[in-house]
Protein backbone atom coordinates (compact mmCIF):
# COMPACT_ATOMS: atom_id res chain seq x y z
CA UNK A 1 0.00 0.00 0.00
CA UNK A 2 0.80 3.56 -0.87
CA UNK A 3 2.33 5.79 2.27
CA UNK A 4 0.29 8.48 3.37
CA UNK A 5 2.25 11.40 1.91
CA UNK A 6 1.82 10.38 -1.77
CA UNK A 7 -1.87 9.94 -0.78
CA UNK A 8 -1.97 13.17 0.51
CA UNK A 9 -0.08 14.81 -2.69
CA UNK A 10 -2.70 13.03 -4.57
CA UNK A 11 -5.24 14.38 -3.10
CA UNK A 12 -3.77 18.26 -3.29
CA UNK A 13 -3.71 17.82 -7.07
CA UNK A 14 -6.92 16.16 -7.20
CA UNK A 15 -8.54 19.29 -5.47
CA UNK A 16 -6.85 21.60 -8.30
CA UNK A 17 -7.91 19.66 -10.96
CA UNK A 18 -11.56 19.34 -9.81
CA UNK A 19 -11.52 23.16 -9.05
CA UNK A 20 -10.10 24.11 -12.02
CA UNK A 21 -12.67 22.25 -14.25
CA UNK A 22 -15.35 23.75 -12.24
CA UNK A 23 -13.94 27.25 -12.88
CA UNK A 24 -13.41 26.78 -16.21
CA UNK A 25 -16.78 25.86 -17.14
CA UNK A 26 -18.45 28.31 -14.55
CA UNK A 27 -16.32 31.50 -16.63
CA UNK A 28 -17.27 29.77 -19.44
CA UNK A 29 -20.95 29.66 -18.56
CA UNK A 30 -20.95 33.10 -17.66
CA UNK A 31 -19.14 34.59 -20.31
CA UNK A 32 -21.88 32.82 -22.79
CA UNK A 33 -24.59 34.04 -20.67
CA UNK A 34 -23.43 37.45 -20.64
CA UNK A 35 -22.44 37.56 -24.71
CA UNK A 36 -26.45 36.09 -25.91
CA UNK A 37 -27.47 38.52 -23.74
CA UNK A 38 -25.59 41.64 -24.70
CA UNK A 39 -25.98 40.05 -28.42
CA UNK A 40 -29.60 40.42 -28.45
CA UNK A 41 -31.33 42.24 -25.16
CA UNK A 42 -34.84 42.73 -26.43
CA UNK A 43 -35.31 39.07 -26.81
CA UNK A 44 -34.33 38.50 -23.42
CA UNK A 45 -36.76 40.81 -21.60
CA UNK A 46 -39.99 39.96 -23.62
CA UNK A 47 -42.21 38.77 -21.66
CA UNK A 48 -42.74 35.67 -23.23
CA UNK A 49 -39.07 35.03 -24.73
CA UNK A 50 -38.54 32.01 -22.48
CA UNK A 51 -41.51 29.59 -24.04
CA UNK A 52 -39.82 31.00 -27.67
CA UNK A 53 -36.28 30.14 -26.18
CA UNK A 54 -37.27 26.67 -25.16
CA UNK A 55 -39.41 25.28 -27.88
CA UNK A 56 -36.94 26.11 -30.22
CA UNK A 57 -34.38 23.24 -31.18
CA UNK A 58 -31.12 23.63 -29.64
CA UNK A 59 -28.13 23.46 -32.19
CA UNK A 60 -25.14 22.89 -30.18
CA UNK A 61 -26.05 18.92 -29.52
CA UNK A 62 -22.80 18.43 -31.79
CA UNK A 63 -19.03 18.81 -31.52
CA UNK A 64 -19.46 20.61 -35.20
CA UNK A 65 -22.46 23.26 -33.98
CA UNK A 66 -20.62 23.91 -31.12
CA UNK A 67 -17.33 25.06 -33.00
CA UNK A 68 -19.56 26.99 -35.74
CA UNK A 69 -21.33 28.51 -32.99
CA UNK A 70 -18.19 29.40 -30.79
CA UNK A 71 -16.96 30.92 -34.63
CA UNK A 72 -19.67 33.31 -34.92
CA UNK A 73 -19.17 33.87 -31.10
CA UNK A 74 -22.63 32.68 -30.29
CA UNK A 75 -23.23 32.83 -26.51
CA UNK A 76 -25.37 29.70 -26.30
CA UNK A 77 -22.14 27.82 -27.87
CA UNK A 78 -19.74 28.77 -25.86
CA UNK A 79 -22.31 28.03 -22.43
CA UNK A 80 -22.59 24.32 -24.15
CA UNK A 81 -18.59 24.56 -24.26
CA UNK A 82 -18.36 25.32 -20.72
CA UNK A 83 -21.26 22.15 -19.76
CA UNK A 84 -19.08 19.53 -21.70
CA UNK A 85 -16.18 20.92 -19.16
CA UNK A 86 -18.03 20.31 -16.60
CA UNK A 87 -19.23 16.68 -17.70
CA UNK A 88 -15.35 16.11 -18.63
CA UNK A 89 -14.39 17.00 -15.25
CA UNK A 90 -15.07 13.67 -13.76
CA UNK A 91 -13.82 11.86 -16.51
CA UNK A 92 -10.44 13.81 -15.75
CA UNK A 93 -10.34 13.18 -12.31
CA UNK A 94 -10.77 9.08 -12.90
CA UNK A 95 -8.02 9.35 -15.70
CA UNK A 96 -5.56 11.28 -13.07
CA UNK A 97 -6.48 8.70 -10.53
CA UNK A 98 -5.25 5.94 -12.83
CA UNK A 99 -2.17 7.41 -13.25
CA UNK A 100 -1.85 7.89 -9.79
CA UNK A 101 -2.28 4.48 -8.35
CA UNK A 102 0.01 3.31 -11.39
CA UNK A 103 2.90 5.73 -10.12
CA UNK A 104 2.27 4.05 -6.63
CA UNK A 105 2.06 0.40 -8.15
CA UNK A 106 -1.21 -0.40 -6.19
CA UNK A 107 -2.11 -2.90 -8.66
CA UNK A 108 -5.71 -3.96 -7.43
CA UNK A 109 -6.56 -0.06 -7.95
CA UNK A 110 -5.31 -0.01 -11.06
CA UNK A 111 -8.01 -2.46 -12.45
CA UNK A 112 -10.31 -0.97 -9.95
CA UNK A 113 -9.91 2.41 -11.49
CA UNK A 114 -9.75 1.27 -15.10
CA UNK A 115 -12.68 -0.57 -14.90
CA UNK A 116 -14.46 2.44 -14.05
CA UNK A 117 -12.87 5.02 -17.16
CA UNK A 118 -13.77 2.17 -19.22
CA UNK A 119 -17.59 2.08 -17.99
CA UNK A 120 -17.37 6.02 -18.67
CA UNK A 121 -16.24 5.76 -22.21
CA UNK A 122 -18.74 2.86 -22.83
CA UNK A 123 -21.23 4.97 -21.73
CA UNK A 124 -20.50 7.89 -23.64
CA UNK A 125 -20.30 6.04 -27.01
CA UNK A 126 -23.68 4.24 -25.85
CA UNK A 127 -25.02 7.66 -25.67
CA UNK A 128 -24.12 8.59 -28.94
CA UNK A 129 -25.75 5.66 -29.97
CA UNK A 130 -29.13 6.21 -28.72
CA UNK B 1 -41.72 34.81 -18.20
CA UNK B 2 -39.06 37.05 -19.95
CA UNK B 3 -35.78 35.15 -20.21
CA UNK B 4 -33.94 37.32 -17.95
CA UNK B 5 -36.33 37.10 -14.87
CA UNK B 6 -36.21 32.88 -15.94
CA UNK B 7 -32.84 32.87 -15.83
CA UNK B 8 -32.98 34.89 -11.88
CA UNK B 9 -35.14 32.53 -10.99
CA UNK B 10 -33.20 29.34 -12.07
CA UNK B 11 -30.33 30.41 -10.76
CA UNK B 12 -32.00 31.42 -7.20
CA UNK B 13 -33.78 27.72 -7.10
CA UNK B 14 -30.65 26.29 -7.70
CA UNK B 15 -28.26 28.27 -5.46
CA UNK B 16 -31.11 26.98 -2.91
CA UNK B 17 -30.54 23.36 -3.91
CA UNK B 18 -26.85 23.54 -4.12
CA UNK B 19 -26.49 24.69 -0.64
CA UNK B 20 -28.71 21.68 0.55
CA UNK B 21 -26.67 19.28 -1.45
CA UNK B 22 -23.65 19.99 -0.34
CA UNK B 23 -24.68 19.93 3.04
CA UNK B 24 -26.60 16.50 3.28
CA UNK B 25 -24.31 14.47 0.75
CA UNK B 26 -27.28 15.05 -2.04
CA UNK B 27 -26.18 15.88 -5.45
CA UNK B 28 -29.44 18.09 -5.50
CA UNK B 29 -30.83 17.20 -8.71
CA UNK B 30 -33.81 16.17 -6.37
CA UNK B 31 -34.84 19.55 -5.52
CA UNK B 32 -34.07 21.14 -8.61
CA UNK B 33 -35.84 18.48 -10.96
CA UNK B 34 -39.12 19.25 -8.62
CA UNK B 35 -38.47 22.75 -8.51
CA UNK B 36 -37.93 23.84 -12.01
CA UNK B 37 -41.35 21.73 -13.10
CA UNK B 38 -43.46 22.87 -10.44
CA UNK B 39 -42.49 26.29 -10.18
CA UNK B 40 -41.20 27.55 -13.67
CA UNK B 41 -42.97 24.75 -15.42
CA UNK B 42 -39.74 23.37 -17.59
CA UNK B 43 -40.14 19.92 -19.06
CA UNK B 44 -39.02 17.41 -17.38
CA UNK B 45 -36.75 16.12 -19.43
CA UNK B 46 -35.25 19.35 -19.73
CA UNK B 47 -35.09 19.65 -15.98
CA UNK B 48 -33.59 16.19 -15.90
CA UNK B 49 -30.90 17.49 -18.18
CA UNK B 50 -30.28 20.80 -16.45
CA UNK B 51 -30.36 18.93 -13.36
CA UNK B 52 -27.49 15.96 -14.19
CA UNK B 53 -24.99 18.66 -15.31
CA UNK B 54 -25.96 20.18 -11.80
CA UNK B 55 -25.43 17.66 -9.86
CA UNK B 56 -22.00 17.12 -11.76
CA UNK B 57 -20.99 20.62 -10.59
CA UNK B 58 -22.20 20.21 -7.19
CA UNK B 59 -20.29 16.99 -6.31
CA UNK B 60 -17.35 18.53 -8.04
CA UNK B 61 -17.34 21.87 -6.45
CA UNK B 62 -17.65 20.16 -3.10
CA UNK B 63 -15.59 17.52 -3.55
CA UNK B 64 -12.40 20.04 -4.20
CA UNK B 65 -12.78 21.25 -0.47
CA UNK B 66 -13.64 17.69 1.11
CA UNK B 67 -10.83 16.22 -0.77
CA UNK B 68 -8.18 19.10 0.85
CA UNK B 69 -9.90 18.48 4.10
CA UNK B 70 -8.87 14.85 3.91
CA UNK B 71 -13.01 14.25 4.53
CA UNK B 72 -13.42 11.95 1.07
CA UNK B 73 -11.56 8.43 1.15
CA UNK B 74 -10.45 8.29 -2.53
CA UNK B 75 -9.90 4.10 -1.70
CA UNK B 76 -13.57 4.14 -1.07
CA UNK B 77 -15.02 6.21 -3.65
CA UNK B 78 -13.05 4.16 -6.13
CA UNK B 79 -13.53 0.91 -5.23
CA UNK B 80 -17.46 1.82 -5.01
CA UNK B 81 -17.96 3.80 -8.43
CA UNK B 82 -17.28 0.81 -10.00
CA UNK B 83 -20.60 -0.79 -8.38
CA UNK B 84 -22.54 3.28 -9.51
CA UNK B 85 -21.36 3.53 -13.09
CA UNK B 86 -22.00 -0.33 -14.16
CA UNK B 87 -25.21 0.76 -11.97
CA UNK B 88 -26.21 4.06 -13.88
CA UNK B 89 -25.21 1.87 -17.24
CA UNK B 90 -27.74 -0.86 -16.30
CA UNK B 91 -30.32 2.13 -14.95
CA UNK B 92 -29.75 3.79 -18.48
CA UNK B 93 -30.72 0.86 -20.04
CA UNK B 94 -33.76 -0.19 -17.91
CA UNK B 95 -34.78 3.58 -18.39
CA UNK B 96 -36.71 2.85 -21.77
CA UNK B 97 -38.20 0.27 -20.31
CA UNK B 98 -40.28 1.25 -17.22
CA UNK B 99 -42.66 4.06 -17.10
CA UNK B 100 -41.10 7.36 -15.02
CA UNK B 101 -44.69 7.12 -12.72
CA UNK B 102 -43.52 3.71 -11.42
CA UNK B 103 -40.13 4.73 -11.03
CA UNK B 104 -41.14 7.65 -9.15
CA UNK B 105 -42.76 4.92 -6.82
CA UNK B 106 -39.98 2.70 -6.11
CA UNK B 107 -37.90 6.17 -5.60
CA UNK B 108 -40.36 7.41 -3.55
CA UNK B 109 -40.15 4.12 -1.51
CA UNK B 110 -36.44 3.78 -1.64
CA UNK B 111 -35.78 7.30 0.07
CA UNK B 112 -38.61 6.70 2.65
CA UNK B 113 -37.28 3.40 3.93
CA UNK B 114 -33.71 5.29 4.59
CA UNK B 115 -34.88 8.09 6.08
CA UNK B 116 -36.49 6.21 8.54
CA UNK B 117 -33.59 3.94 8.94
CA UNK B 118 -31.56 6.69 9.73
CA UNK B 119 -33.65 8.60 12.10
CA UNK B 120 -33.34 4.42 13.95
CA UNK B 121 -29.95 5.18 13.99
CA UNK B 122 -29.72 8.59 15.55
CA UNK B 123 -28.15 7.70 18.78
CA UNK B 124 -25.38 6.27 17.13
CA UNK B 125 -24.31 8.94 15.46
CA UNK B 126 -20.97 9.87 17.24
CA UNK B 127 -17.90 8.49 14.54
CA UNK B 128 -16.73 5.28 16.46
CA UNK B 129 -13.47 3.75 16.89
CA UNK B 130 -12.26 1.63 13.79
CA UNK B 131 -13.37 -1.92 14.33
CA UNK B 132 -11.87 -4.85 12.82
CA UNK B 133 -12.77 -4.39 9.16
CA UNK B 134 -14.37 -7.18 7.31
CA UNK B 135 -12.02 -9.29 5.05
CA UNK B 136 -12.31 -7.78 1.71
CA UNK B 137 -12.05 -3.77 3.31
CA UNK B 138 -8.76 -4.98 4.72
CA UNK B 139 -7.29 -6.49 1.52
CA UNK B 140 -8.62 -2.54 -0.18
CA UNK B 141 -7.45 -0.71 2.24
CA UNK B 142 -10.66 0.66 2.97
CA UNK B 143 -9.90 2.35 6.31
CA UNK B 144 -8.69 6.02 6.83
CA UNK B 145 -8.61 8.92 9.43
CA UNK B 146 -9.84 12.51 9.56
CA UNK B 147 -9.80 15.31 11.91
CA UNK B 148 -13.74 15.92 13.22
CA UNK B 149 -13.59 19.58 13.82
CA UNK B 150 -16.80 19.31 16.54
CA UNK B 151 -15.60 16.14 18.00
CA UNK B 152 -12.09 17.92 18.53
CA UNK B 153 -10.39 14.30 17.85
CA UNK B 154 -9.19 12.20 15.06
CA UNK B 155 -11.28 9.51 14.15
CA UNK B 156 -9.71 6.61 12.54
CA UNK B 157 -12.32 4.18 10.52
CA UNK B 158 -12.43 0.99 8.90
CA UNK B 159 -15.19 -0.17 6.23
CA UNK B 160 -17.49 -3.40 7.31
CA UNK B 161 -19.57 -4.91 5.04
CA UNK B 162 -17.57 -3.99 1.57
CA UNK B 163 -20.20 -6.48 -0.12
CA UNK B 164 -23.10 -4.99 1.10
CA UNK B 165 -22.30 -1.86 0.46
CA UNK B 166 -21.10 -2.88 -3.14
CA UNK B 167 -24.45 -3.92 -3.74
CA UNK B 168 -26.18 -1.07 -2.29
CA UNK B 169 -23.85 1.51 -4.30
CA UNK B 170 -25.36 -0.78 -7.54
CA UNK B 171 -28.68 -0.07 -6.77
CA UNK B 172 -27.50 3.86 -6.07
CA UNK B 173 -26.45 3.85 -9.86
CA UNK B 174 -29.02 1.78 -11.01
CA UNK B 175 -31.48 4.82 -9.67
CA UNK B 176 -29.23 7.29 -11.08
CA UNK B 177 -29.22 5.88 -14.73
CA UNK B 178 -33.15 5.92 -14.70
CA UNK B 179 -33.61 9.36 -12.83
CA UNK B 180 -31.06 11.20 -13.67
CA UNK B 181 -29.75 12.34 -10.26
CA UNK B 182 -26.46 11.71 -8.15
CA UNK B 183 -28.77 9.30 -6.05
CA UNK B 184 -26.58 10.51 -3.11
CA UNK B 185 -29.76 9.83 -1.02
CA UNK B 186 -28.81 6.20 -1.30
CA UNK B 187 -25.20 6.43 -1.26
CA UNK B 188 -24.64 8.09 2.21
CA UNK B 189 -26.45 5.33 4.23
CA UNK B 190 -24.66 2.43 1.87
CA UNK B 191 -21.49 3.83 3.57
CA UNK B 192 -22.77 5.16 6.91
CA UNK B 193 -25.39 2.33 7.64
CA UNK B 194 -24.09 -0.34 5.69
CA UNK B 195 -19.85 -0.29 5.98
CA UNK B 196 -20.30 1.45 9.07
CA UNK B 197 -18.08 5.09 7.91
CA UNK B 198 -18.48 8.02 10.06
CA UNK B 199 -21.25 10.06 8.52
CA UNK B 200 -18.53 12.52 8.02
CA UNK B 201 -16.87 10.58 5.53
CA UNK B 202 -19.80 9.08 4.30
CA UNK B 203 -21.00 12.25 2.55
CA UNK B 204 -17.39 13.92 1.85
CA UNK B 205 -17.04 10.27 -0.11
CA UNK B 206 -20.73 10.34 -1.92
CA UNK B 207 -20.01 13.72 -3.35
CA UNK B 208 -17.07 12.70 -4.75
CA UNK B 209 -18.45 10.00 -6.17
CA UNK B 210 -21.76 11.48 -7.72
CA UNK B 211 -19.78 13.36 -10.34
CA UNK B 212 -18.68 10.32 -11.92
CA UNK B 213 -22.07 8.50 -11.64
CA UNK B 214 -23.58 11.33 -13.34
CA UNK B 215 -20.92 11.90 -15.86
CA UNK B 216 -21.91 8.17 -17.14
CA UNK B 217 -25.19 9.48 -17.62
CA UNK B 218 -24.89 12.61 -18.60
CA UNK B 219 -23.44 11.69 -22.36
CA UNK B 220 -26.90 10.11 -23.36
CA UNK B 221 -28.57 13.18 -22.27
CA UNK B 222 -26.28 15.52 -23.99
CA UNK B 223 -26.52 13.66 -26.90
CA UNK B 224 -30.66 13.15 -27.13
CA UNK B 225 -30.38 17.23 -26.89
CA UNK B 226 -32.10 17.25 -23.48
CA UNK B 227 -29.20 19.77 -22.14
CA UNK B 228 -30.66 23.32 -23.00
CA UNK B 229 -28.23 25.95 -22.30
CA UNK B 230 -30.96 28.74 -21.19
CA UNK B 231 -32.24 25.80 -18.69
CA UNK B 232 -28.22 24.44 -17.97
CA UNK B 233 -26.03 27.38 -17.48
CA UNK B 234 -28.33 29.13 -14.17
CA UNK B 235 -28.75 26.01 -12.66
CA UNK B 236 -25.56 25.01 -12.83
CA UNK B 237 -23.79 28.05 -12.18
CA UNK B 238 -26.30 28.27 -9.16
CA UNK B 239 -25.68 24.98 -7.69
CA UNK B 240 -22.12 25.88 -7.67
CA UNK B 241 -22.31 28.71 -5.82
CA UNK B 242 -24.99 27.24 -3.36
CA UNK B 243 -22.46 24.16 -2.95
CA UNK B 244 -19.56 25.93 -2.27
CA UNK B 245 -21.53 27.96 0.53
CA UNK B 246 -22.52 24.58 1.82
CA UNK B 247 -19.31 23.06 1.60
CA UNK B 248 -18.06 25.66 3.79
CA UNK B 249 -20.32 24.82 6.64
CA UNK B 250 -20.02 21.37 6.86
CA UNK B 251 -17.25 20.59 9.23
CA UNK B 252 -18.83 23.12 11.37
CA UNK B 253 -22.05 21.12 11.85
CA UNK B 254 -22.68 18.68 14.64
CA UNK B 255 -22.97 14.96 13.21
CA UNK B 256 -26.75 15.15 14.71
CA UNK B 257 -27.81 18.44 12.90
CA UNK B 258 -26.29 17.02 9.90
CA UNK B 259 -28.60 13.36 10.75
CA UNK B 260 -32.03 15.35 11.60
CA UNK B 261 -31.75 17.59 8.58
CA UNK B 262 -31.08 14.33 6.54
CA UNK B 263 -34.47 12.96 7.62
CA UNK B 264 -36.54 15.48 7.07
CA UNK B 265 -35.54 16.34 3.69
CA UNK B 266 -35.34 12.79 2.85
CA UNK B 267 -39.41 12.23 4.35
CA UNK B 268 -40.13 15.62 2.41
CA UNK B 269 -39.02 14.44 -1.15
CA UNK B 270 -39.97 10.86 -0.55
CA UNK B 271 -43.66 12.45 -0.28
CA UNK B 272 -43.05 14.29 -3.22
CA UNK B 273 -42.07 11.77 -5.91
CA UNK B 274 -44.67 9.37 -4.54
CA UNK B 275 -47.59 12.18 -4.80
CA UNK B 276 -46.36 12.41 -8.37
CA UNK B 277 -45.83 8.85 -9.67
CA UNK B 278 -49.63 7.96 -8.03
CA UNK B 279 -51.32 11.19 -9.96
CA UNK B 280 -49.60 10.31 -12.67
Amino acid sequence: MSSTKDTERIESLLSVLLRSGVTISFVLILLGTVASFIHDPTSWISPRGIDVLLSRQASNQTLGGILAGLQAVRGSAIVTLGLLVLIATPVLRVAFSLASFAVMRDRVYVVLTAIVLSLLILSFALGRAL
Amino acid sequence: MSPLLFTVAAFGIAAIAGLVGALLGLGGGIIVVPSLTLLLHVDIRLAIGASIVSVIATSSGAAAAYVRDHLANLRVAMFLEVATTLGALTGAFVAGMISTSMLEIVFGVALATSAVAMLRKRQASRPHAAGRGSSIATKLGLEGSYFDASERAQIDYRAQNAGAGFGLMYVAGVLSGLLGIGSGALKVPAMDLAMGLPIKVSTATSNFMIGVTAAASAGVYFARGDIHPLIAAPVASGVLVGAFVGSRFLSRASNRLIRVAFVVVLLWISAEMLARGIRA
